[in-house]
């Protein structure tokens, strides 16, 4: 919590996106999280990104639900469409707008407890059906808002602040992500934010349901000796299997690895993504293998990030549904009631 | 890098850039933030210590505290220094309680030659240490060209009698109207040591044809000057022409506007922008449609049956050679006539020391300068001290009671057999400021507002009288506004990496990207791999020891705002605002740590 509004003051050297913004003009207000909070770093990756995107911030849209890190969405892109949803169901109502109006960027931004306790349902479902979106999940497995009870997420045998062991298992959002169908998933960890911004950029412009498991330290209830989400744990076991340059294209590629260290995936908007492999034999297109690898590290409890799979051929809900492309908010009267012989035409062609 | 050393006076006072710059050390930051609390007499106070003579300084001071303000890095201009000191001085109320007192008399006796600011400064310093300290002066009253040379209409008389009395009031021996016209006569006199603060006190003249037979026209500058201070001359030509880019030549000209000098213009050798001249000075001069014409050279005096008739000027371009030197050659233009009535000549002043005999065993160099010590002010007569423009060639009044304080250090010194040398220590402190999770005791939230400007007195009505002030001073809520705009860069952020997490929080809030956690490297490489790259080289980078990730924490000092939002978001208090104070001490003191 801070009092003051942060100067607007800025460095006198600034320097300017094609939109003639700097990353100051992707603020949003300042943050009310604890001191420390990950949260906070990610939203300053999602203002870097967006900055480096040149995105027009009226474009954006960010949805979210209850919890800390569904507060966030106040503290970055303060010029974009914001909707603060009930509990759980920020996946819903991001569905709805997205079917209402294709045109706009979607970023969902949600916790553990959201998305993995009372949303998981929705979550699943926005998911499997491939709502062209960003959804960022800022994993600290504990409800902070409450004081520091085990989340869903939360490791079996991780413990407490207060030293409680936890005793159920965790659910790994990456998996199920992946299991779902989701056709971009990433992991990443708000400490590692050379990491965690080229994989928003890249998540930003995939036209299919991209998702990012964030792990973000809660400081005040879940960064302590005995927990797999702290900022030491984190450190510790972190794996990343690649690094990720976000292209936007093909010509600006410049390689300087050795050969046969680098994939590159082109996506369906032309942006190029260009991988440095960390793990030998790791392809980030394999989504069977990448299932199985996540598994084996995970089960010697090592915590693996980076660009874990991606779908270059990645289809939406609006190509599976055949909706119309324009936006419904620009249908005209004379579009959208076409009349009674149109209705009898579609009526005689379904007998 | 090296882990920074913040221990020892140096490094955050650099932080701290206006006392850094300031010749006499004087804390900013705290005074502006006492003028902000209303508390005016603890302002002069603070300035009163440091400068000795804030409400003369503050019309009058060149503000080398100004051009380094770091305001004037994050936005057009810096914080209006110089006015507030006049605030405080404006605003205060009876502050003789605070005066210092006199100790009995230690049996030492000091001439001071000369009663301007600098040797004003030794007897502050000295007098209440119980020196018995004579000053003599030519002039009628104290204060020397705080007295001569600055107009009235820049300093009233109530302000310069007001502060050279909190001075005079020490109980010295005051030899007004005394000049002293021989320096062995003074030392065959039972004195233990012997100031000299003559100032610069000879204008430069302009030999050129013309010269001699329109004499009657032609003025030197600071002669003139000061013959309107002691109201010997109350009027001029209506054309008037001032030779001449420097503030005396811009008191010249706006002092003809106020005697009867209609069409008044200053007229200089070089360009415009390389005049020696404060730009706020010449800014003042435009306003009182004095115009300024540059790249003239003075070639002739031209007169007619013995009167002035104007001056002719050869024009000239400005070319730079190789090595960027800049030479005046002519354009080739055909040469200038300009007609006049007055001509003020202030091309520069010199010092002269025609009193001091030379074969006292008190060296001259080459230039007619006494050999004085840069440190401690003695020259090679190991009794006699300088201090001012007649040590060094003319500077400015900040300059003369910085080097006042520190003559006044080693007299004292001298007097009781100490090494001279063996110079005393500033006193600092450190003190957080921490009051709560998220409070602080100073306000740390910035102001928006842009410099603001100083009313003036409407211009016919202040180009009547020459005694009369133009400028009215900020009032309290313009000064409260212009306060609020200091960054209070006195308060530090200070870094403790064993407590440090390296959660970014920092980095993340810094609204002008001051902070970067990285890998150490050398400084050159590591300034172009921080948050924002570090291009100014005069800012130190702040480099911790290295952290539990291998990492280092960089900040570079340049545009800090001190807003403290890294401590506010740091969750384990690695970070912390705290307030560096250095005062200086001068003669007697011991160094103070608060």
């Amino acid at each position: 919590m801070t009092y003051i509004t942060k100067p607007q003051l800025h460095h006198p050297r600034l320097v300017e996106n094609a939109l003639g913004k700097t990353r100051r003009d992707y603020e949003g207000s300042v943050s009310t999280l604890c001191a420390g909070s990950g949260h906070d770093s990610i939203s300053a990756a999602i203002i870097q990104a967006a900055y480096e995107l040149d995105l027009p911030p009226h474009r954006v849209a960010k949805l979210s639900g209850i919890g800390c890190s569904s507060k966030t969405p106040d503290y970055f892109l303060g010029a974009s469409h914001g909707f603060n949803t009930v509990h759980g169901r920020m996946p819903s109502v991001l569905t709805g707008a997205n079917l209402a109006n294709r045109d706009l960027i979607y970023l969902g931004v949600s916790g553990d407890g959201d998305s993995a306790s009372i949303g998981f349902g929705q979550f699943a479902h926005a998911i499997r059906r491939g709502v062209n979106m960003t959804y960022i999940v800022e994993n600290n497995g504990v409800y902070g808002l409450t004081k520091g009870q085990f989340s869903a997420t939360s490791d079996k045998g991780s413990k407490s602040k207060k030293g409680v062991v936890n005793h159920d298992s965790a659910i790994d959002l990456v998996s199920v992500a992946l299991q779902l169908g989701a056709t971009f998933v990433a992991r990443s960890f708000s400490g590692d934010k050379a990491q965690l911004v080229p994989l928003i950029k890249a998540a930003l412009s995939h036209q299919g349901s991209a998702f990012i498991d964030c792990i973000s330290p809660c400081i005040q209830f879940n960064n302590h000796a005995g927990s797999t989400k702290s900022f030491d744990y984190v450190r510790d076991h972190n794996e990343a299997v690649n690094t990720l340059d976000f292209v936007v294209s093909r010509e600006a590629i410049h390689v300087d690895y050795e050969p046969g260290t680098n994939t590159l995936v082109t996506q369906h908007d032309g942006s190029v993504l260009n991988l440095h492999k960390l793990a030998e034999h790791y392809d980030p297109t394999d989504r069977i293998s990448a299932m199985a690898y996540l598994a084996g590290r995970q089960a010697q409890g090592e915590v693996v990030t980076g660009l874990l799979y991606v779908d270059p051929r990645a289809q939406d809900l609006h190509e599976g549904l055949e909706t119309v492309e324009t936006p419904l908010n620009q249908l005209t009267d004379a579009q959208l009631i076409p009349g009674s012989k149109v209705l009898e035409r579609l009526n005689a062609s379904l007998r | 890098m090296q882990r920074t050393i913040t221990e020892g006076p140096d490094y955050f006072h650099k932080v701290v850039d206006c006392q850094w710059a300031c010749p006499a050390h004087t804390p900013v930051p705290e005074y502006i933030r006492l003028i902000a609390d209303g508390r005016y007499s603890d302002a002069y106070m603070v300035n009163w210590r440091s400068n000795v003579f804030p409400g003369v300084l503050g019309r009058t001071c060149d503000r080398p505290c100004e051009p380094a303000c770091r305001r004037g890095r994050v936005e057009d201009e810096p914080v209006a220094i110089c006015r507030l000191k006049r605030v405080a001085a404006d605003n205060k109320s009876d502050i003789s309680a605070f005066l210092p007192t006199v100790a009995p008399r230690n049996g030492k006796r000091v001439a001071l030659v000369g009663a301007g600011p600098a040797a004003l400064t030794v007897a502050r310093d000295l007098a209440p240490l119980g020196y018995h300290v004579v000053v003599f002066d030519g002039d009628a009253k104290a204060g020397g060209m705080i007295r001569r040379q600055i107009p009235r209409f820049r300093l009233p008389e109530e302000v310069i009698d007001e502060e050279v009395g909190y001075i005079t009031g020490l109980g010295l021996d005051m030899r007004l109207g005394q000049r002293v016209d021989s320096l062995k006569d003074l030392l065959e006199e039972e004195y233990h040591a012997v100031f000299v603060g003559t100032g610069a006190p000879r204008g430069r003249d302009l030999d050129l044809p013309g010269r001699q037979e329109a004499a009657a026209n032609i003025h030197i500058g600071i002669d003139w000057l000061s013959s309107v201070a002691f109201e010997h001359v109350d009027r001029i030509g209506k054309r008037v022409i001032v030779l001449g880019g420097g503030n005396t030549a811009m008191d010249c000209c706006r002092t003809s506007r106020r005697l009867g000098g209609e069409d008044v213009k200053v007229i200089v050798r070089s360009g415009f922008d390389e005049m020696k001249a404060s730009p706020w000075e010449k800014e003042d001069a435009i306003h009182e449609d004095i115009p300024i014409l540059n790249f003239l050279v003075p070639k002739e005096f031209t007169h007619e049956n013995g009167r002035l008739t104007g001056v002719l000027f050869e024009k000239v371009v400005a070319q730079f050679d190789e090595r960027g030197r800049r030479k005046l050659v002519p354009s080739g233009e055909p040469d200038q006539h300009f007609e006049c009535d007055d001509v003020l000549v202030a091309v520069g002043q010199e010092n002269a020391f025609p009193w001091i005999e030379r074969d006292l065993g008190l060296e001259f160099d080459e230039w007619g300068m006494p050999r004085v010590d840069e440190v401690t002010f003695q020259s090679t007569l190991p009794r006699v001290f300088f201090g001012g423009d007649s040590a060094f060639g003319p500077k400015n009044i900040i300059w003369a009671v910085a080097q006042g304080h520190d003559a006044a250090i080693s007299i004292d010194r001298f007097c009781q057999d100490q090494d001279v040398r063996d110079r005393p220590a500033p006193g600092t402190s450190m003190v957080s400021q921490k009051m709560g999770i998220h409070e602080w005791s100073y306000d740390n939230d910035v102001s928006n507002d842009l410099r603001h400007r100083v009313p003036l007195r409407a211009k016919d009505e202040a180009l009547r009288n020459v005694k009369l002030e133009v400028e009215l001073g900020f009032d309290l809520q313009l000064g409260l506004a212009e306060a609020q705009r200091c960054l209070n860069c006195d308060v530090q952020t200070v870094f403790a990496e064993p407590i440090c997490i390296e959660c970014d929080a920092c980095v993340d809030i810094c609204p002008v990207d001051a902070i970067t956690f990285t890998a150490n490297g050398e400084e050159g490489d590591l300034r172009m791999r921080l948050s924002a790259p570090a291009l100014n080289l005069t800012q130190d980078l702040y480099v911790s020891g290295e952290l539990k990730t291998g990492r280092v924490m960089v900040k570079d000092e340049d545009v800090c705002l001190h807003c403290g939002l890294c401590a506010e978001r740091c969750p384990t208090g690695a970070w912390d605002m705290q307030q560096f104070t250095l005062e200086m001490t001068h003669a007697g003191e011991k160094p103070c740590a608060r």
